[in-house]
């Protein structure tokens, strides 16, 4: 016997399929949330149990911003779409600097799809958000017909607060500043690549899938002046680092021997053709400081865990064609230019 | 990474520029054309001209596979897809390339055709098997180096009785095209002084195909790997060459190349395959004996045998200098429409979209040397 009275049977959560009636609205729709979403999510404001969450924000400046998750496979070595859809909406919050809130999210289920590995998802995004303390406050469900969506896609929206004094934006990049990354690249794609269709690899590469608002938060407390932060996730570092380009109006050059990249991850994108300087991370960011601020940024970096490999890549400079040029390994240089076309379709 | 840093090693690279420098006079020009894309792509990514003296040019051959297919056969490949609902596996390179009326796969495949993007022709059996209901047909492209997988493919098929599998057979063969450059060089055409021989196609023909370069047409010939030392030490070898007045076949890429090649390739080739007398590649026109069909004891496995497809006429994009660039005559930079609105994003000619095209190199790592258009 259910302790729910409205519902007088459980949920058969190891041979249950997702249904239609689970998005129309009724009873079935309401034991699904009570039964998964809100069982393991579970927070004063999602218990109050409306269609919104109600709150008083912290003074000052607040941010907002949301994130669709369509990531095929959905589990992947080092993660899923359950703690990808947390810590990408709170990347995308801290980017700005802020302390990120709170977290809303919209899950759209196709009809068909297991109960069990749903709740594995949201599992996994509950822990995610309770170790980033950053509470799913709100939700909403949607079931689409067989064939009509692929398992679980995630919408995201996150807001937070801005501390006073900062002033960090695509836009602020100087000539002159110094360009720092937190870690290696291309752990993300990689990882997911290697679990599509046949690609079978000897070494798990495991996806760097994290949250990086207390990283962020030293960051911005030793170094208050830094220009711009922003996560590279699709298009990877060499697409990120031409929108700063672009938005900021300057151009950059950056070194090839200082950009770190694990062997792995480097030996599988040989083998495939891919640029690891355009694969997907989601757990590192690009910082741009003044050259003054570098050495105590990356001191502050290297001293957190998710930033232990930081590196300092290169120095932005004028350019009016807002060109990235690379100094090669080699000894040559080259533009790095935007990712055209596709490279890897559905990572995140 | 071992076995790869060596070859990108920068020290190394410096004493290389330095021999090349002085081997190099000044009192002339050593005008050297890369053969195959695989080159072009190293030469721009590690940056290989910044080390080259002023006087040492790279020309950039038609060695790209996707880039000198021609546009009536992307057009017949979305026929098969749109007019027959066969499953069309290609690799992701074909999916950009513009075909007639403004149309690519992946404009087909978004239209509702199915298509999709394979790493190997073994995915492609996979498909196959999964879904013997439908017709599965493998878009074959590539020089010798991709027509033996092709090869296991079809007799893989044929020994499983796979009946929905079939192949849209585009392979060509190197030694017509070269002889077609060479032929049409000179002061009509283009100017070379040497040649960087093709690396991986080589490891299944062999050096020995290549012998009418310099007995025929008088010009040296280095086949030359595709790693950045790879093809400075073959710079160097040609430029030695030249100076010497000497002109032959040489092999820079001895650890993976013999003058014979792959036998077992070559065999298996042979069997599956046999020469058509003549195919259309873009840049270059019809050439005689460039390239293979299936042979006729697996007729059954010709998907263009399989399906009769309607196609209209083939709809160049007016302006495209894709032809001359393939031959060598003109830099991407020529073209009219190369960075206004021929782009890697939006191709209006096939050396735009893959990695190894010419135009698509100068785009995305050399465009800063470029005259720049204000």
């Amino acid at each position: 016997m259910n302790a729910d009275r409205r519902f007088p049977i459980r949920l058969d959560l190891k041979h249950g399929t997702v249904d239609m009636s689970h998005g129309a609205g009724g009873r079935a729709m309401a034991q699904l949330i009570a039964e998964v979403f809100q069982v393991h999510l579970d927070n004063d404001l999602l218990r109050q149990g409306n269609d919104q969450a109600l709150f008083s924000p912290p003074p000052g400046r607040l941010v907002i911003s949301t994130d669709g998750h369509v990531v095929a496979p959905l589990f992947f070595p080092g993660g899923d779409i359950g703690c990808l859809s947390v810590h990408g909406t709170i990347n995308d919050v801290a980017m700005a600097g802020a302390r990120p809130l709170y977290l809303a999210a919209g899950f759209i289920l196709e009809e068909g799809y297991p109960l069990k590995d749903l709740v594995r998802i949201v599992e996994s995004m509950a822990a995610a958000a309770n170790a980033a303390g950053v509470p799913v406050v709100t939700g909403d469900t949607k079931v689409v017909e067989r064939g009509k969506g692929d398992g679980v896609f995630i919408t995201t929206t996150g807001i937070g607060v801005v501390p006073a004094g900062l002033t960090i934006s695509g836009d602020q990049a100087r000539p002159g500043d110094a360009i720092l990354v937190s870690g290696s690249l291309g752990d993300h794609g990689v990882a997911i690549l290697s679990k599509r269709e046949n690609l079978g690899f000897e070494v798990e590469i495991r996806s760097d899938t994290a949250a990086l608002h207390t990283l962020v938060a030293a960051m911005v407390a030793a170094v208050p002046d830094l220009h711009c932060l922003r996560d590279p996730t699709r298009g990877g570092l060499a697409t990120t680092l031409n929108e700063l380009a672009h938005q900021s109006g300057v151009g950059m050059r950056i070194r090839e021997s200082a950009i770190p990249i694990r062997p792995e991850v480097s030996a599988a994108c040989e083998l495939l053709g891919l640029d690891p300087l355009y694969v997907a991370n989601e757990g590192k960011l690009i910082a741009i400081c003044p050259a003054e601020r570098a050495a105590d940024l990356l001191a502050v970096m290297r001293a957190h865990p998710l930033g232990t490999a930081a590196s300092r890549i290169g120095e932005v400079v004028a350019d009016p064609y807002r060109f990235v040029q690379m100094e090669t390994r080699f000894g040559g240089s080259r533009i790095v230019d935007w990712l055209a076309g596709e490279q890897l379709p559905r990572i995140c | 990474m071992k076995y790869v840093d060596e070859f990108r090693d920068e020290h190394l690279a410096r004493g290389l520029a330095e021999a090349i420098d002085a081997a190099a006079g000044r009192g002339r020009e050593y005008r050297l054309m890369e053969f195959c894309g695989g080159h072009t792509h190293a030469i721009f990514r590690y940056g290989v001209q910044d080390l080259m003296p002023p006087n040492v040019r790279f020309i950039h051959g038609p060695g790209c596979p996707v880039c000198v297919l021609p546009m009536a056969r992307i057009d017949h490949a979305i026929a098969l897809a749109a007019q027959h609902r066969v499953t069309l596996c290609t690799y992701a390179d074909l999916m950009r390339v513009p075909a007639s009326e403004r149309q690519s796969l992946l404009k087909a495949k978004a239209a509702g055709a199915d298509i999709r993007m394979v790493y190997s022709t073994q995915d492609a059996l996979r498909i196959a098997r999964a879904d013997p209901a439908r017709q599965v047909v493998f878009f074959a492209i590539g020089f010798e180096t991709t027509t033996p997988p092709t090869a296991v493919a079809a007799k893989t098929a044929r020994a499983e009785g796979l009946a929905n599998f079939s192949i849209f057979c585009n392979h060509v063969l190197t030694p017509p095209a070269l002889r077609t450059i060479l032929a049409t060089a000179g002061p009509d055409g283009v100017q070379l002084d040497g040649i960087l021989g093709p690396s991986h196609v080589s490891t299944v023909i062999g050096s020995q195909p290549y012998a009418f370069v310099p007995t025929e047409f008088g010009k040296p010939l280095v086949i030359a790997g595709f790693e950045p030392l790879d093809v400075m030490q073959s710079a160097l070898l040609l430029i030695r060459q030249i100076n010497d007045g000497r002109c032959a076949v040489e092999n820079q890429y001895t650890r993976a190349v013999t003058a014979d090649g792959n036998r077992k390739a070559q065999a298996l080739m042979a069997e599956v395959f046999t020469t058509r007398d003549t195919f259309e590649w873009r840049g270059l026109g019809f050439l005689p004996n460039s390239a293979l069909r299936l042979a006729d004891a697996y007729a059954d496995l010709d998907a263009e045998q399989r399906f009769a497809v309607d196609v209209g006429p083939v709809r160049e994009v007016k302006g495209c200098e894709c032809p001359a660039i393939l031959r060598g005559v003109k830099e991407p930079t020529d073209c009219k429409l190369f960075g206004t609105v021929c782009t890697p994003d939006n191709p209006m000619g096939s050396c735009m979209v893959s990695s190894e095209g010419a135009c698509a190199a100068y785009w995305s790592y050399g465009r800063f040397r470029a005259p720049r258009v204000s």
